[in-house]
């Protein structure tokens, strides 16, 4: 395109504003060049101005309706993933969680018998993969690790599967990582009762990893021989290793 | 072909306002712009999640119709019509200026610094919207490429990408409904994006400058409208 004309230009036919000869500055070119410049700063440093937004919202949007809040972008923080159709609400005085696979004694727990168990509470951020974060969410269950040994692993199983009552999505753990301390399946976050959108009753926290290992609506725990790929890891191209920070394309250190 | 009968609104002698391919550009973008901002509300909220599931089909349509978005226009620039409108769009008088000042206060005053400024065939606010959007377009196609392509990218910038994302996407979807409001209050003007053609009398009233360019009444019948448009700049 032409440079920056000045009022000596001959009329072009463009425009057609103004007196003869004003054929104009391209100012539409220039919105969109500062556009692009403000969207790359956003993308650069838009971490920092979410965070920032979301830490003055939050004493806001926690005492709103959790729909609004989910509304505005950086509201409650969490964005709501579901694989299948809507939330599979269970009741908790029924739900029912299943050891199983390679283990000695297979064994079932209400929620009841999960609260009776020793507590373990970790202020952890939720990293998602594609980037969004909410920081020091608060969560409380039991580790992994006691509801395993509970069980007597077989010493063929090298992985866990765990399966969510949504019947579709998976995810899968090595059994070392799944002796992790900061590993738990959790029935509280943030200080109260685990709310169907996050994976109620009870779900995976896997707070080293990516969101998508930690699986919602968790209803049955499986010892396997192997690590089995899970949903997000068959559907798309996703690390089934996934410590934030050290997989999926990067190495660099996690964000906050 | 585009020419109306007689009894198109605007009559025999109505303008060309839109050719075919900017009509056909228009509305399919603004079935794509429709498409992403329900499949992106539906990712975004856990509200409408709630009601929608099936997260990864809502992902896919998302990503289909924001790879798609620049499309119709970049096939559209083989018309002569729709590069004709973009180098208006693009280029702003010293009028325009005025014009844009103006638009901010209230409506006599408005009305009063209005007076005597030159309307081309897009006012300054037309102008306005239309880098917008342009912008607002290839910045919400490149954060969604990092948001869904993200292995190369520092997670930072995934973060950032996600947050530019969201906010942009509010400031679209109130830009647009403005657009539509427009739209809405302007039947003949709306008219005119379906049909193509549009009356002089409101030229006269919302393009004057645009409408000096064009051939007489009398000339009209043996000129074409968009061949003639580019050799008559004479006000």
């Amino acid at each position: 395109m032409a440079g920056p004309s000045t009022p000596q230009t001959p009329p072009a036919g463009v425009g057609g504003a103004g007196p003869a000869g004003d054929r104009g500055r391209p100012v539409g070119r220039r919105v969109v060049l500062g556009m692009l410049g403000l969207g790359a700063a956003g993308v650069v440093a838009g971490r920092r101005i979410g965070d920032g937004v979301a830490a003055v919202a939050r004493p806001l949007t926690s005492r709103a309706p959790a729909g609004l809040a989910s509304l505005v972008p950086g509201g409650d923080g969490f964005r709501i993933y579901t694989v299948t159709d809507g939330f599979p609400a269970d009741d908790p005085a029924t739900w029912r969680l299943t050891v199983d696979g390679l283990v000695a004694t297979p064994a079932t727990y209400t929620l009841a018998d999960l609260q009776a168990m020793p507590r373990t509470r970790l202020v952890r951020d939720f990293q998602c993969v594609t980037g969004w974060r909410v920081p020091g969410v608060a969560w409380e269950g039991v580790t992994l690790q006691a509801l395993i040994d509970r069980s007597s692993p077989h010493p063929a199983a090298t992985a866990v599967r765990f399966e969510s009552f949504d019947g579709t999505y998976t995810e899968s753990l090595t059994l070392a990582q799944a002796a992790r301390p900061d590993v738990i399946v959790a029935d509280r976050m943030q200080g109260r009762p685990l709310s169907d959108e996050h994976g109620g009753p009870a779900r995976l926290y896997v707070a080293p990893m990516y969101g998508y290992k930690s699986c919602k609506w968790l209803s049955r725990i499986t010892l396997t021989p192997r690590v089995e790929p899970g949903y997000w890891e068959t559907e798309g191209n996703y690390d089934v290793d996934a410590w934030v920070g050290a997989s999926n394309g990067r190495d660099d250190p996690a964000t906050g | 072909m585009t020419t109306p009968p007689p009894a198109e609104p605007g009559g025999p002698a109505a303008l060309t306002r839109f050719d075919r391919a900017e009509r056909v550009a228009h509305w399919v973008t603004a079935g794509l712009v429709v498409t992403l901002a329900a499949t992106g509300a539906a990712l975004s909220s856990g509200t409408l999640m709630a009601l929608v599931g099936r997260r990864r089909a809502v992902e896919l349509v998302h990503l289909a119709a924001g790879l798609a978005l620049p499309l119709p226009v970049l096939v559209g620039l083989a018309g002569r019509g729709l590069r004709a409108d973009l180098g208006r769009l693009n280029r702003w008088s010293s009028d325009d200026v005025a014009w844009l000042r103006a638009a901010l206060h209230a409506a006599a005053e408005r009305r009063r610094r209005h007076a005597g400024l030159v309307v081309g065939k897009f006012n300054a606010g037309q102008k306005l919207n239309a880098a917008f959007t342009a912008g607002a377009g290839l910045v919400m196609l490149g954060t969604g490429v990092i948001m869904y392509w993200f292995h190369p990218w520092p997670l930072a910038w995934r973060s950032g990408a996600t947050t530019t994302h969201d906010w942009l996407a509010l400031a679209v979807v109130v830009v647009a409904a403005g657009h539509v409001r427009f739209a809405l209050r302007d039947p003949e003007a709306l008219r005119s994006m379906r049909t193509g053609r549009i009356g002089r009398d409101w030229a006269a009233r919302h393009a004057p400058g645009w409408l000096a360019e064009q051939p007489r009444p009398g000339e009209a019948a043996t000129a074409q409208p968009a061949a003639a448009e580019p050799a008559a700049a004479e006000p």
